[in-house]
């Protein structure tokens, strides 16, 4: 069922201040709603997004063809999240490169695009600016924040942060933080950008250039930490990457015996990823943002005790990991239900079997899609 | 005996506004009466898809965990009651099971098959494993994997430290605590820490 979704932009000119110490001193939000705000505001569900993904969470553009919204599966009429009944909000984060104030935008006090000189962004301070969008909508309490992945640490720090504006929190295919796993794969993406010739210290608009190589190999990376070990063998195993016609003279599968050329269809799949991807993707967009991951830590000022970190909390938890997910595991779930579990707080818990690893978040799963509707239609 | 009367008679041994936990909780039935009829709090343990999706539809708290896995979330005496409903005889570790209950709640609330209830006695005698209302198997595709008695109970809470604080069994939706062992087909424990 198509429905149409318009970006908004909102300014907000009271400064951001920022965990770094920075000040932002003003700056936009790009974002997008579905469905109706009632009389006494009470059905506001607030998405958050991932790493890569934008405020168009669902919908699609007025006359624009393959324009379906990253969650169109989970958010619209009659679908789990149900904007026949739910006032459903997504905002572009602080730093991102869809329409928010980010690093292509206009320092202000420099007339130049902030390139490399965009503050760095940390879960809590989009947290913090999303609460005034929220705000300034006329919502004081959301029925629900709901996120998957990166978004899910956003729902989890707005319970940290704002206890009382959250009355349920769906963190689904998340952690409490990055293991140093995570860490190194994120530091092997942004070392592919930052030695891009076409990085220029962060400031290549200024040079009409793209760093696109590193933005690639950035993605490259990404994309295998989101599948899983199965589903990598059983899309593409070892098949050879074949255009038949023009090499006659070998067989189907034969080597080419070549170090250069696309040889698998693995490598043939993660290039057309990193190429799409390059093309649409801010390279200090990319930075910050796997940064903010880092840096996401609720327990740290607890000495890594999560349990005293939720002390605060009072929102109802939803939480869902899918069993093949290794970038962000079962297990990294369990230790937000159980940090829960510790402080007698109401939490449910998914961990549904299936093959698609971390990606299966965004794919359509009907236990999956089933335990969100379900959710929902107790939800108050 | 009715769902009913079965989730009354476990409700009735449940103190009221305790602090709950529903190890195999099924769809979430017992755990929502316990939850609005006695005001309890707390939450169910399920694996099953099916079971866990129906328990989120009526509104409970449930953890999609392994039993077998044991309770490794949960802290020494964090609940009032662990129930283990027509459970324990699916679990490959019930021993650990049963200690893992006492450890977690200060009251564990156990319902089994009672394997020494006449009609299965009847029928091993003649010389076939029992299959009737309440253990509908054949022996070769059950679930229940651990078949057992109130005498056999008595012995495995005993070896393990526990004290029975009741026990009785259920037949027609009614309690039987004379010669239960043999009139019964379910059977009910109440255990803790000694």
């Amino acid at each position: 069922m198509n429905f149409f979704a318009k970006t908004q932009k909102m300014s907000f000119d009271v400064p951001l201040q920022m965990q770094s110490g920075a000040l932002l001193k003003n700056y936009e939000l790009a974002y997008e709603t579905y469905g109706q705000l009632n009389d006494d505001r009470s059905n506001a569900v607030l998405i958050c997004h991932a790493l890569n993904a934008s405020h168009h969470a669902s919908g699609v553009y007025e006359g624009q063809e393959n324009s379906e919204g990253w969650w169109f599966n989970m958010i619209g009429p009659g679908k789990p999240v149900d904007t026949n009944l739910f006032f459903v909000i997504c905002i572009n984060n602080l730093g991102s490169c869809f329409g928010s104030t980010g690093p292509m935008s206009i320092n202000p006090d420099l007339n130049e695009a902030y390139g490399s000189k965009f503050p760095v962004v940390t879960v809590e301070d989009w947290v913090q600016s999303q609460e005034r969008l929220v705000d300034r909508l006329g919502i004081k309490t959301l029925m629900a924040v709901m996120g998957g992945s990166l978004g899910g640490m956003q729902v989890l720090s707005w319970t940290l942060q704002y206890p009382d504006k959250v009355k349920n929190a769906i963190v689904i295919a998340s952690a409490p933080n990055l293991n140093a796993e995570n860490i190194a794969f994120n530091e092997v993406a942004r070392r592919a950008i930052v030695t891009d010739p076409d990085f220029h210290e962060g400031n290549y608009y200024k040079y009409d250039v793209v760093p696109k190589r590193g933005l690639r190999i950035a993605r490259m990376v990404g994309h295998i930490t989101y599948l899983s070990d199965d589903v990598m063998n059983s899309k593409f195993g070892r098949t050879l990457r074949r255009n038949i016609k023009e090499e006659t003279a070998l067989k189907d599968q034969s080597y080419l015996f070549t170090t250069q050329n696309i040889e698998f269809e693995i490598e043939s799949y993660l290039r057309y990823q990193g190429d799409k991807f390059s093309e649409y993707f801010d390279a200090n967009t990319y930075l910050l943002i796997t940064r903010a991951l880092d840096y996401f830590d609720p327990a740290k000022g607890y000495n890594g005790n999560l349990s005293q970190a939720f002390r605060e909390i009072r929102a109802k938890f939803l939480i869902i990991s899918f069993t093949t997910d290794w970038r962000f595991s079962p297990k990294r779930s369990e230790e937000l239900v159980k940090a829960l579990l510790d402080n007698e707080r109401q939490v449910s818990y998914l961990n549904i079997n299936a093959p698609n690893g971390h990606d299966a978040f965004l794919l359509d799963d009907p236990r999956y899609m089933s335990a969100i509707k379900n959710y929902f239609s107790n939800i108050n | 005996m009715s769902q009913d009367q079965y989730i009354k008679i476990i409700g009735s041994l449940v103190p009221p506004k305790s602090r709950i936990l529903d190890l195999g909780c099924g769809d979430g039935m017992l755990l929502e009466y316990l939850i609005k009829e006695r005001g309890c709090t707390g939450y169910g343990i399920e694996l099953d898809d099916e079971n866990v999706l129906a328990s989120l539809r009526r509104g409970v708290n449930v953890l999609q965990l392994n039993l077998e896995e044991g309770l490794k979330l949960f802290e020494d005496q964090s609940f009032d009651v662990v129930l283990q409903i027509d459970t324990l005889q699916n679990l490959r570790n019930a021993e650990t099971m049963l200690n893992e209950t006492a450890r977690v709640g200060r009251v564990g609330l156990i319902t089994f098959p009672n394997f020494a209830h006449w009609p299965n006695r009847l029928s091993v005698l003649r010389g076939r494993m029992p299959v009737t209302k309440h253990l509908p198997y054949e022996w070769y595709n059950t679930p229940n994997i651990r078949v057992a008695t109130f005498d056999d109970f008595y012995h495995l809470a005993s070896k393990n430290n526990l004290q029975v604080a009741d026990a009785f069994g259920l037949q027609n939706d009614s309690k039987i605590s004379f010669l239960k062992n043999l009139r019964a087909s379910k059977a009910v424990f109440k255990v803790s820490r000694r």
